[in-house]
Order: C-alpha cells, then structure tokens, then sequence
C-alpha cells in the first residue's frame, strides 16, 4: 500500500495507470511490480501483452448512449476489475467484449474492440468463435438441466468431435482448473443442479474454461455465494490467470482488491480511472473514484 | 472527508482523529512540564509528568483497537485507509514522545540536588523551544491534513539535531572542568538524546501526515544537521 509512489516513479508503471497512454503504448509496459523494487532491478519482469484493445467505444440501448468513449486495455495474463455503480455501464462493455449484445435487436456497439490485432465489431467476425475465444461466466449460476460431465462436455461438443475418453480428460481438465474436481470427481453423472450454488458457479467456470478460451469474462461471480464459495471462486482466478485474460465485474471492493492487477472504475457510462490495482485502491487519482471506493457516493 | 453514507463510519474516524489530538496535547505538555521542572528544579512537577504517561499509553491502546475494530468493519480503502493506519502510526509516536518526557522527569528528579551550574541547561532550553515548535506544528499540520506544514517539520528537524551537536560540545567542557560535574551532565546528555529522539518522532509523524493527503511517502533520507563529531553521542552512551 505504500508502495504506490514507487509506481508513480517508475516511468513504466506509470504509462499503465494513464489510461490514454496505456492504450496507446502497452506492449513495453511492465507488470506491477512495485512491491518488489529490489527484485525489480534484478529480475525484469516479461513485458506486459496487450490482448484486448477498447478504442472510442460508443454503446446504444436503443437511442439511449451507455458507453461513452471507452478506451481501455486488457493484459494478457492479467485479470482487470470493472467497478462502479449499478448502471455505470460495467456489464455492458463486458458484453461487447464477446458481442453478447448481438442476440438483441437495438442495441448496437460503435468503436474498436480489438482482439490480438483484429477488430472484433467488424460485421463479417464470425460470432461462434469469437465466444469460443472469449468466454463469460455469468452473476447467476445457469447449469444446465444435464449431469455434471455433460454441462462441461456441451460446449466442447459443440465445437470438436472427440473420442469418448479423449472428451472425458477435457472435462477433467477443466474441472481441475475451475477448482471443483475434488467435489464432484466421485458423482459425475449426477444432476449439475445437485450441486449447491458455488459448486455451480465453479461448473460455470469449469464449462467456459472447457472452451480453451483466451479471455474469460466474469459478471459478478460471486454476488450469490457465501465467502467459503467466494474464496474458492478467487482462487480459482488466480490459477486461471496463467493461461488466460480475465475481465471481472464486481461490486465487492476488497474483490476487485484481491483479484485483480488493473481496475478499471466507471460511472454513467464513462472511464473515470483506469490504472494498477493497487494504486486506484490505496490513493485514487480521481476524486470520484475516491468517493466511490470509500463509501461517500451519495 | 467526512461525508461517508454511513454515519457511524464517520463518527468512527472522528473519534480516532480526537484521540490522536488528545494524545498530542498530553505529549506536549509532558514535554513542556519534564523540562520545566529540569529546569527549574521542580520535583513535585517531575512526579506528575511522570504519572500522567499511563494516560498516554491508554489512549494509544484504546486507539489501536478502535482501528482494528473499524477495519475489520467497514473494510476502508483509499484515503480512509490511509487516514486509519496514519492513527496507528501517530499514536505510537506520540507514546514514545511521553515515554521520552518522563524520562526526562526522572532525570529531574535524580540530579535537581547536585546540578550546580544552572547555564548547563541552556542548551538543552533551546533545544527544547525548538522541539516544541515542531511537535506542535506536526499536530497542528495532522489536524489540518496540510502537506506543506508537514513537510516544513520535516525539514527543520535538521536544526534540532545541530543544536544537539552543541549541546554535546558544551556538556563535555563542563565535565572536562571539573570531575563533579561528570555525573548530572551525563543525565543531561541522556535528555538532550531525549529531545532529539522527540524531534524524530515529529519528523514521523509528519511523514505521516504527508501520506495521509498525498498517498505518497517521503524519501528515506531526510536532511541533517549532524556534523561527524556528534555521531558520538548516539555511539557512546
């Protein structure tokens, strides 16, 4: 926590806490490291990828205005927190970001949302893909009314044709990273709405992951799970952060401390901060930001 | 700051910000009263500085537990986090401030029959009036959350420590005369060590103060006033 000046001091660290020039110039920016400075100078850390790219996002419900010039990255290996408000637009532009707006007539995106090099808004991107590539785990748990093999196997299924034993180690795999093995290993077959309600998110998690995605977007993981579920939900971010990008919406603060190395804080539809984790919670630039995240928004 | 939706959270703070105040006034007066009564010979005077640390040591446990307590409720973050460990930090400098004052009264006590050169203690006065100054400029800098000030404490601890480098000097000429002088001066270097130490309170403190409203730490090497030859106090006794 008090380590944010060290940040501040570091040029590199400080193009990441600078929206603008993050988007601009990420792919030199290093990992937050700051805590480690003695480290630091010994071991450089990996350059930080940039795998999504949002440019002057625009969002329409309608003729209404949601998003409001959006521009922002997310890193490769890295989980960012979207906070903010009900209504602030957070859900929103993580549904753009695997065009999960699409299924709905009216709404429309404009901007760039740009995924390893390739704009992900062009009209001809091929949509099945693209959410294979960027999954979403959702605030609610929705298994599906199948056993617990099958709710892991279905997306698999829709994309591969696999043998039998080889489907059978995929959804291992998968139920291995999203933390839940363990539980379920000896009841496989059983109903996946046997199971209580953070074992189905972890399912959830295990059934996006199966995927293989590179993004993973979660919308409020853990809103409906007790803190035993939360913590293994957390845990199971951490692990997947090795192989994946992950984007989370929470409302819970201390969350988005604890998860994340980015956040990204928005109100009325527009970026007010975005910059290292452990900066926005500890000295805030914006004074919004301040109020929010201490509790004095009125 | 004090506009939380939660009411109760910012009376929590206020507390904390009142106890810390409260302490301040208790350390300087400690201090004020301890070298009063060195100077003046005063033991009655001695005798209650001494007994009015536990006080002190009180409010900085009763602070120390608020704080947890308020942590581990409302889960503060930003400058109300900052604004809780600065309470911690704070209170545990004030304490070690009265430690030093009644330190500084039993000293009194010890030596006010045999300190027979009253000018001995003339260094140590304006050591004094310099510490004084900064231990209240740093609360008032705390009560204000004013950067500036903070950091003008922090810089002039620098004179402090020079006026101890001349305190040392004069001590050793009085104790180099005459051989009874030895043992009241070497109290008097322990209280001139003493009011240094208060000055590197403040200066912590006031590091602390600029944490609060900046969330930026000072750098660690603050100026000095030291020449080579007034490292030796701090090695030698």
């Amino acid at each position: 926590m008090t380590t944010t000046s060290n940040q501040q001091d570091d040029a590199n660290g400080h193009a990441a806490e600078n929206p603008a020039t993050a988007v601009q110039a990420t792919d030199h920016v290093q990992s937050q490291s700051a805590e480690k400075p003695i480290l630091q100078a010994v071991i450089q850390p990996a350059p930080l990828k940039q795998k999504v790219a949002v440019r002057d996002l625009n969002f329409y419900y309608g003729d209404s205005l949601a998003l409001k010039s959006i521009s922002l990255s997310l890193y490769a290996h890295k989980a960012t927190a979207f906070i903010g408000p009900s209504g602030c637009g957070k859900s929103t532009l993580l549904r753009v970001l695997n065009r999960m707006y699409d299924l709905y007539p009216n709404q429309r995106a404009e901007g760039e949302v740009i995924l390893d090099g390739v704009n992900i808004l062009r009209p001809e991107q091929d949509l099945n893909l693209l959410r294979a590539r960027v999954g979403m785990v959702f605030q609610k748990p929705t298994p599906f009314p199948m056993s617990i093999h099958d709710n892991v196997a279905f997306g698999i299924k829709l994309y591969q044709k696999l043998p039998k034993a080889e489907l059978r180690d995929r959804v291992e795999a998968a139920l291995i990273q999203a933390a839940l093995w363990g539980e379920v290993k000896d009841k496989l077959n059983a109903s996946g709405l046997s199971l209580s309600g953070g074992q189905q998110q972890r399912l959830c998690i295990a059934r996006t992951v199966a995927l293989q995605p590179e993004v993973i977007l979660l919308d409020e993981p853990c809103s409906a799970l007790d803190p035993i579920s939360t913590a293994k939900i957390e845990e199971t971010i951490d692990e997947l952060k090795e192989n994946y990008t992950i984007a989370i919406v929470t409302h819970n603060m201390q969350q988005a401390a604890r998860v994340s190395e980015y956040a990204v804080f928005m109100y009325l539809g527009e970026l007010i901060e975005f910059g290292v984790t452990a900066q926005i919670f500890t000295s805030p630039e914006k004074k919004q930001t301040q109020n929010y995240i201490t509790g004095r928004f009125g | 700051m004090s506009d939380h939706i939660v009411k109760a959270y910012d009376q929590e703070l206020e507390i904390l910000g009142r106890k810390i105040a409260e302490m301040g006034g208790i350390a300087e007066k400690m201090l004020s009263d301890a070298m009063d009564a060195l100077v003046g010979f005063d033991t009655r005077l001695a005798q209650m500085t001494v007994e009015s640390d536990p006080r002190l040591d009180l409010l900085q446990r009763d602070i120390e537990e608020q704080a947890v307590l308020t942590i581990a409720r409302r889960q503060p973050m930003a400058v109300d986090l900052r604004e809780i460990i600065a309470t911690i930090r704070i209170s545990g400098d004030l304490e070690r401030v009265g430690d030093l004052a009644k330190n500084i009264a039993k000293r009194a006590i010890k030596i006010h029959s045999e300190m027979n050169i009253p000018r001995a203690t003339i260094g140590l006065r304006s050591m004094h009036e310099s510490a004084a100054i900064l231990l209240k400029d740093v609360l008032d800098a705390y009560a204000q959350r004013d950067a500036e000030r903070a950091r003008g404490v922090w810089t002039h601890d620098a004179d402090l420590d020079a006026l101890e480098d001349s305190v040392f000097r004069d001590l050793l000429t009085f104790m180099m005369e005459d051989p009874r002088n030895i043992s009241f001066c070497t109290h008097l270097l322990f209280v001139s060590k003493n009011i240094e130490r208060i000055g590197d309170h403040a200066t912590n403190i006031a590091e602390t103060v600029v944490y609060v409203v900046t969330g930026e730490t000072l750098p660690m090497d603050r100026p000095k006033g030291r020449t080579t030859l007034t490292e030796a106090p701090t090695t030698v006794f």
